[in-house]
């Protein structure tokens, strides 16, 4: 039970830092890698993109191993939200917290994500589902363009001291510091 | 079952995060305004190993597990691509709060309008597919 107990709690960044770097190790020992936006290239080819545009004409099944690191994310997630968090509330800077309740966010830091974005009546409104719509499809459309994520590029990249992956990551650092400060506070 | 390794690798990946508070909303809007250290820790420890791992598994010439060289494809050089496309996607990770790894732990998580971040995602990679020879790269 005290090993439950110590991994119930929030883990902190030293941890889960060293642990990226072991699963970007894993899948470099297994001939693979890490990069996360591929997966949503391989899920354009399934739905037969291919016919429509060349990017998407590659044989998809030599990428389903990721796909299956998707679907194990995906039961990661849930094993550690429904067994491993007992308390899911999120310890922000006091700053953080004043800033969003201005914007008009009620509980910040109350659970994972915010109700204002992702509870399920939200979505049901135009706005809030323009939200998830848009920032879903910038992610999508930019991570591409890119050649990669946080993960491809941030990680995978850098680890490679590749000078694409370091201009990828100061215009993904250009783009959140105007979303967070210049848009965000205008559209809530 | 030659995949079992992948889904232990992706169960160990979702763990991480969710643990890590890094699929969290609020971490990402809390990086963006410098207002704490934890993702910068995060990134920057994974980079501390990540580049010795990467220098090491190079300059001794490491084999993957099937006795394969591990051979990393420089990307090619240019800067509108990787500065516009990671603009783009930089917009879209600060307004969503999630990036494509966080997207899928997130859905175990029970928050389901995150698949509607996901599909918007999908749609955002075939457009690129569409246009992409119009960009500039």
């Amino acid at each position: 039970m005290k090993i439950l107990d110590f991994i119930s709690q929030p883990w902190p960044w030293y941890v889960s830092g060293v642990m990226i770097a072991f699963i970007m190790f894993l899948l470099l020992f297994e001939g693979k890698n890490f990069g996360m936006s591929a997966n949503l290239r391989t899920m354009c080819s399934m739905g037969g993109a291919g016919k429509i545009a060349d990017f998407f004409q590659f044989d998809w099944k030599s990428q389903r191993w990721n796909l299956i690191v998707v679907i194990g994310a995906i039961i990661g997630g849930f094993i550690a939200s429904n067994f491993l968090t007992p308390d899911q509330s999120i310890e922000l800077n006091s700053k953080t917290t004043a800033a969003l309740k201005e914007m008009g966010f009620a509980n910040p830091g109350k659970s994972y994500v915010p109700e204002e974005i992702f509870a399920m009546e939200r979505f049901l409104t135009l706005k809030g589902f323009l939200i998830l719509l848009v920032g879903g499809f910038l992610v999508g459309f930019g991570a591409r363009y890119a050649g990669g994520c946080t993960s491809g590029h941030a990680i995978s990249g850098l680890s490679d001291l590749q000078i694409p992956s370091l201009i990828a990551v100061v215009g993904f650092f250009i783009g959140g510091l105007i979303m967070t400060h210049f848009l965000l506070p205008i559209i809530f | 079952m030659k995949y079992i390794r992948f889904l232990v690798i992706g169960l160990l990946f979702g763990i991480v995060m969710f643990k890590s508070q890094a699929v969290s909303w609020y971490r990402i809007f809390e990086m963006f305004r410098f207002e704490s250290f934890h993702m910068y820790g995060i990134i920057g420890t994974a980079l501390f190993f990540g580049v010795i791992i990467v220098q090491t598994i190079k300059r001794r010439q490491l084999k993957s597990r099937k006795g394969n060289p591990i051979l990393f494809a420089p990307k090619n050089k240019s800067v509108p691509r990787y500065l516009i496309g990671g603009i783009i996607f930089g917009l879209g990770w600060a307004l969503a709060g999630a990036c494509p790894g966080p997207m899928y732990v997130l859905i175990g998580n029970g928050t389901f309008s995150i698949l509607i971040v996901l599909l918007a995602a999908v749609l955002g990679t075939f457009t690129y597919g569409l246009v992409r020879r119009k960009l500039p790269h």
